[in-house]
């Protein structure tokens, strides 16, 4: 192996590494907020991605029924509930924030679609579909059952999966899509080119850490998301709702998987379960953080990538074998430090 | 439940009764297909097919019954059970799937049942298959490497037993054509990046490249390939002819070279091929009813059951009345002997040994050029 080849394997892997890192992020901030592993975190984007290459096509996606759909039932739940506690003052609030708003992201892409708006409308579009998901999801198939145990939110999420594949399916067909990338500019380092679409994608990485960076040290809504995330009892007693930072966590997470899809399909062709594996890797990425940091995690996920594009280069049938097996030590390692927890005990 | 049992036997044997045979001379074809379930889009297809086919073949009035199995092995034996026992079918057309073809196989050898499998199975005794198999396509693919001066090549494929596959077919072929495989690269169907694979490839700089996949996973070794400057000739198999491999390829794919069956290119082969007139004849009836560029490969490979009933039957009518298992061993034997029978998908010549039937006639070569597929003639 020469350097130019080594360089390119680095670039590569590298920049698949970068998706599972922002997937990861996205891993970690759902599980310290609500305690979900949510391996489905990788339905994001593929639908983000195909939506994307359907608005290419100037074909709405069918995606935006089951947005209506699910934003009806929410706001049907919100209302009831509101009712009953005798807060019928709160009514037009919830329905404009439940129904309203995700109708509007519907109308919009029924309407500019056909039009075929300019790429960076379209992908803005996707992304505003997939993010008004996020929050909807999480009402329905978690905060009912908030309090539940680790072990239960995991298998939810697992059921979750099959579901949201299942509409996958339904909704965008068994045939993949990729798109044009958003910059077509290869920049040359002396032997080796740099792609545009991966610089992006770096670029992207390091905006959207640098703004989690921000959001969590220096707002109140980030700070009270990080103490729901140290402890859920007392940030409840100190005034916090803990329900609303599992809405703010998943909308959040909806939204960089929605970005990192965009930028997925630019680079690669995307199925409806493409997102599954790629969920599975960022999952990998986010345990070398041992779910909990944010750095850690973004490291643990390039070095997923890298260690992808090496295996593929000199051992190509057994990839994901040689992937998935650098969990044990990382698992071994992990496990001398592991404290054992009060939520431990419970499992 | 005695009760209970009694109405199950007594509704049965009113039902069979219904179902008797409205005439002693019609011939019954039986079809089980996977009109429902992942493989509905080629078995809804076949069904379709099945639908176009005459209610007479020369004087003899045919019945078809076609059930539904949803891809499920143990559904498409019990469809096969009911076709032979309560609709006394005289041939199985079916099923769709591998696993479900090969599970009636056993009914059709114990009931003494002709069945025509649409998927391509290992088929002897009483079963035909009529697909083409894997091995008859890379054949084709090293021929016209051969033809065409290649002396290394590159295999990129799957990383699943279909890949192991093609690898051994593409190895006992090119050897005797004296062409070196220089890698075995695999990459799975949802990878999301074929880099490494391609660097792999290129490194060992082959004449052409051999990317063993099917669908739209196939395109990204070759936008790979593409962007990597690699200049060789790609090759793919029949399992990218559609619309959405082109899709997503686009430009990359221009000038690379596909397998196909003839079916699927009719409209552009040579007049001079026997299979293009019969393809057309079939062709333009189903797409006037299910839309233009409807029909499919499956489509053939069931109306080619059609046609190798309709070419065994006379043979098989001098020997026995339909309905009963003389005829139905007599119609194997015609079947059997099948010579030159011209389908829409391909020429059969069947012989004891060989149930299958086809050779070099069933595959041609298509190049991509202006995002569709052209036969090289």
């Amino acid at each position: 192996m020469d350097t130019q080849i080594f360089s390119i394997l680095l670039e590569d892997g590298i920049a698949s590494g970068a998706i599972y890192a922002l997937l990861a992020l996205t891993m970690v901030l759902v599980f310290a907020t609500t305690r979900i592993l949510f391996v489905s975190q990788g339905e994001f984007v593929t639908f983000s991605g195909l939506s994307f290459a359907s608005f290419q096509l100037g074909i709405a996606p069918q995606i935006v029924w089951l947005l209506a759909v699910l934003a009806l039932v929410v706001t049907a739940l919100e209302v009831v509930s509101a009712l009953r506690l005798g807060q019928g003052k709160r009514v037009p609030w919830l329905v404009a924030i439940h129904l309203a708003l995700p109708l509007a992201v519907v109308g919009a892409c029924l309407w500019l679609a056909p039009l075929k708006p300019p790429v960076l409308v379209q992908a803005a579009l996707s992304v505003a579909l997939v993010t008004a998901l996020g929050p909807a999801v999480y009402r329905l198939a978690f905060e009912p059952v908030a309090n539940a145990s680790v072990r239960t939110l995991f298998v939810i999420a697992i059921a979750l999966h099959f579901i949201l594949q299942g509409f996958g399916l339904l909704f965008f067909g068994a045939e993949g899509y990729r798109v044009d990338p958003l910059i077509d500019l290869d920049v040359s380092l002396g032997a080796t080119v740099l792609k545009g679409q991966a610089m992006l994608v770096l670029a992207t990485l390091a905006v959207l850490t640098a703004a989690l960076y921000v959001f969590f040290e220096y707002t109140l809504l980030g700070k009270a998301l990080r103490a729901t995330a140290i402890n859920r009892i007392g940030a409840r007693i100190v005034g916090i709702k803990t329900p609303l930072a599992g809405r703010i966590a998943f909308t959040m997470s909806a939204f960089i998987g929605a970005i990192a899809g965009i930028l997925a399909v630019g680079s690669t062709t995307l199925y409806y379960d493409s997102g599954f594996l790629i969920g599975l890797k960022a999952v990998l990425g986010a345990i070398c953080g041992a779910m909990l940091s944010y750095p850690l995690a973004i490291a643990g996920a390039i070095g997923v990538g890298i260690l992808e594009t090496f295996s593929a280069f000199w051992v190509s049938a057994y990839t994901e074998a040689v992937v998935f097996s650098a969990l044990i030590p990382v698992l071994l390692w992990l496990s001398l430090y592991a404290m054992p927890s009060e939520e431990g005990q419970e499992l | 439940m005695e009760m209970h049992k009694l109405l199950i036997t007594a509704t049965a044997i009113a039902l069979s009764t219904l179902a008797a045979r409205a005439d002693e001379s019609t011939l019954t074809v039986g079809a089980t297909v996977t009109a429902t379930g992942p493989a509905a889009s080629l078995g809804i297809s076949e069904k379709n097919a099945i639908e176009l086919m005459p209610a007479k073949i020369g004087d003899t009035p045919v019945k078809y019954v076609i059930l539904d199995d949803g891809g499920d092995p143990g559904r498409a034996v019990r469809n096969a059970r009911q076709l032979v026992e309560e609709y006394k079918a005289d041939v199985i057309l079916g099923s769709t799937t591998i696993p479900n073809s090969i599970a009636i196989g056993d009914i059709a050898n114990q009931t003494k049942t002709p069945q025509i499998a649409l998927a391509p199975i290992p088929a002897s005794g009483f079963v035909f298959s009529l697909p083409q198999s894997a091995d008859l396509m890379v054949e084709g693919l090293v021929e016209h490497m051969k033809e065409n001066k290649v002396k290394t090549a590159a295999y990129l494929g799957f990383a699943d037993s279909l890949g192991d596959h093609n690898y051994a077919a593409f190895l006992k072929f090119a050897k005797p054509a004296g062409i070196d495989v220089v890698t075995n690269e695999r990459f799975g169907r949802n990878d999301t990046s074929v880099t490494a694979q391609v660097l792999r490839v290129m490194q060992a700089k082959p004449d052409a490249v051999f990317i063993s996949a099917s669908g739209t996973p196939a395109a990204l070794p070759q936008i790979e390939l593409k962007q990597r400057g690699y200049k060789g000739q790609s090759y793919f198999l029949h399992g990218v002819i559609n619309q959405p491999f082109l899709r997503v390829g686009g430009k990359a794919l221009e000038g690379t070279i596909a397998t196909a069956g003839p079916f699927s290119v009719a409209k552009e082969l040579k007049d001079s091929n026997p299979i293009k007139a019969h393809a057309l004849a079939m062709i333009e009836p189903y797409e006037a009813k299910h839309g233009a560029g409807s029909a499919n490969s499956f489509a053939a490979y069931a109306w080619d059951g059609y046609e190798l009933i309709k070419a065994a039957l006379p043979k098989a009518l001098a020997k026995a009345k339909p309905g009963t298992e003389a005829f139905r061993v007599a119609l194997k034997d015609a079947i059997e002997n099948s010579k030159d029978v011209v389908g829409a998908g391909a020429v059969y010549t069947m012989t004891a040994t060989n149930h299958n039937g086809l050779d070099g006639r069933a595959r041609v070569l298509v190049r991509i050029k202006d995002n569709g597929f052209h036969p090289i003639q």
